[in-house]
C-alpha cells in the first residue's frame, strides 16, 4: 500500500494494521525516517518536501512490486510525507512483514534504498544561512546499487 | 507538450509548469534541452549542467535520447533527495 500525504502518521496503528487477521505474518520490518536538526554543520528550522503528484505514486508502486517479485512478503506500506515539517518530525514510513525475518528485513531495507533514488521527492533545508535544496549523495546511489548487482536479495 | 519544473530547477527557470511548441528540430530529450536552455538567462542557468539535471517523459525517467512528442509531459528536476 502507499499513502502520499501531508499529515503525520501512527506507527503503532500503521503497523498493527499491516499484520491485522494475517497469521501468515511471522515478522515485520519498519524503518521511519525523521527529520535532522543539523545539515552541513548547521541548523535546520524546517525541512520542506516536494514531490512530483502522478510520478511519485506511480515509482512507489513499481518499487513496491519488485520488493514483492523479489521476496515472499505477506504486506508492504510506504508513507511518504510531504509539506513543510520540523526537526523530529516522521517524513516517511517502510514496511515489509513475511512469514520469516530475512525476507522482512531486507525487503524493508531495499523499499527505503530504492526510494531515496527514484521517488521524485525534494528537499528544501530553512537554514540559518537560508535556504538551501538538498543535494543527492553519492552514497544513496551506492546503495541503491547494491539491490542493482544482486548482492542482496 | 506540457513541460514541469521541480525544486530548484523550477525556482531558476521562474516557472512551474509550461505549455510549449517547440520547433521541428526538437524530436528528443537533448534537443529539448537545448532549445529550452535559449529561452533566457535563468533557463539557461537551470539547465547548465547535465550531471544534475534528471528528465522523465510521461513520468518515466529518460534519457538524452528519448523521443518527446506534442501531447507528451516532460518533467525537469534535480537528482532526487527523498527518503
Amino acid at each position: 500500500m502507499i499513502r502520499i500525504q501531508r499529515e503525520d502518521f501512527d506507527v503503532g496503528r500503521e503497523i498493527a494494521a499491516l499484520s491485522a487477521g494475517n497469521p501468515k505474518v511471522g515478522g515485520l520490518a519498519v524503518f521511519v525516517g525523521l527529520v535532522r536538526d543539523m545539515a552541513g554543520g548547521e541548523t535546520v528550522r524546517a525541512v520542506t518536501l516536494e514531490h512530483y503528484p502522478g510520478m511519485t505514486e506511480k515509482k512507489l508502486a513499481e518499487i513496491e512490486a519488485e520488493a514483492r517479485r523479489r521476496w515472499p512478503l505477506e504486506a508492504t506500506l510506504i508513507i511518504h510525507r510531504y509539506g513543510e515539517l520540523k526537526p523530529g518530525d516522521r517524513i516517511v514510513l517502510v514496511a515489509a512483514s513475511s512469514a520469516h525475518r530475512d525476507a522482512a528485513f531486507e525487503a524493508c531495507r531495499f523499499l527505503i534504498d530504492w526510494l531515496k533514488t527514484k521517488a521524485p521527492f525534494w528537499k528544501l533545508e530553512d537554514k540559518d544561512s537560508g535556504a538551501e535544496w538538498v543535494e543527492a549523495k553519492p552514497s544513496d546511489d551506492t546503495a541503491a546499487a547494491v539491490w542493482t548487482k544482486g548482492k542482496r536479495g | 507538450m506540457k513541460i514541469l519544473y521541480f525544486a530548484w530547477i523550477r525556482t531558476k527557470t521562474g516557472v512551474a509548469a509550461e505549455d510549449v511548441d517547440p520547433p521541428a528540430s526538437v524530436t528528443d530529450v537533448a534537443s529539448l534541452i537545448a532549445w529550452l536552455k535559449g529561452r533566457g538567462a535563468g533557463f539557461a542557468e537551470a539547465l547548465d549542467n547535465p550531471s544534475v539535471v534528471r528528465v522523465a517523459v510521461n513520468q518515466e525517467y529518460a534519457k538524452a535520447d528519448h523521443p518527446v512528442r506534442a501531447g507528451d509531459e516532460i518533467a525537469i528536476f534535480p537528482p532526487v533527495t527523498g527518503g
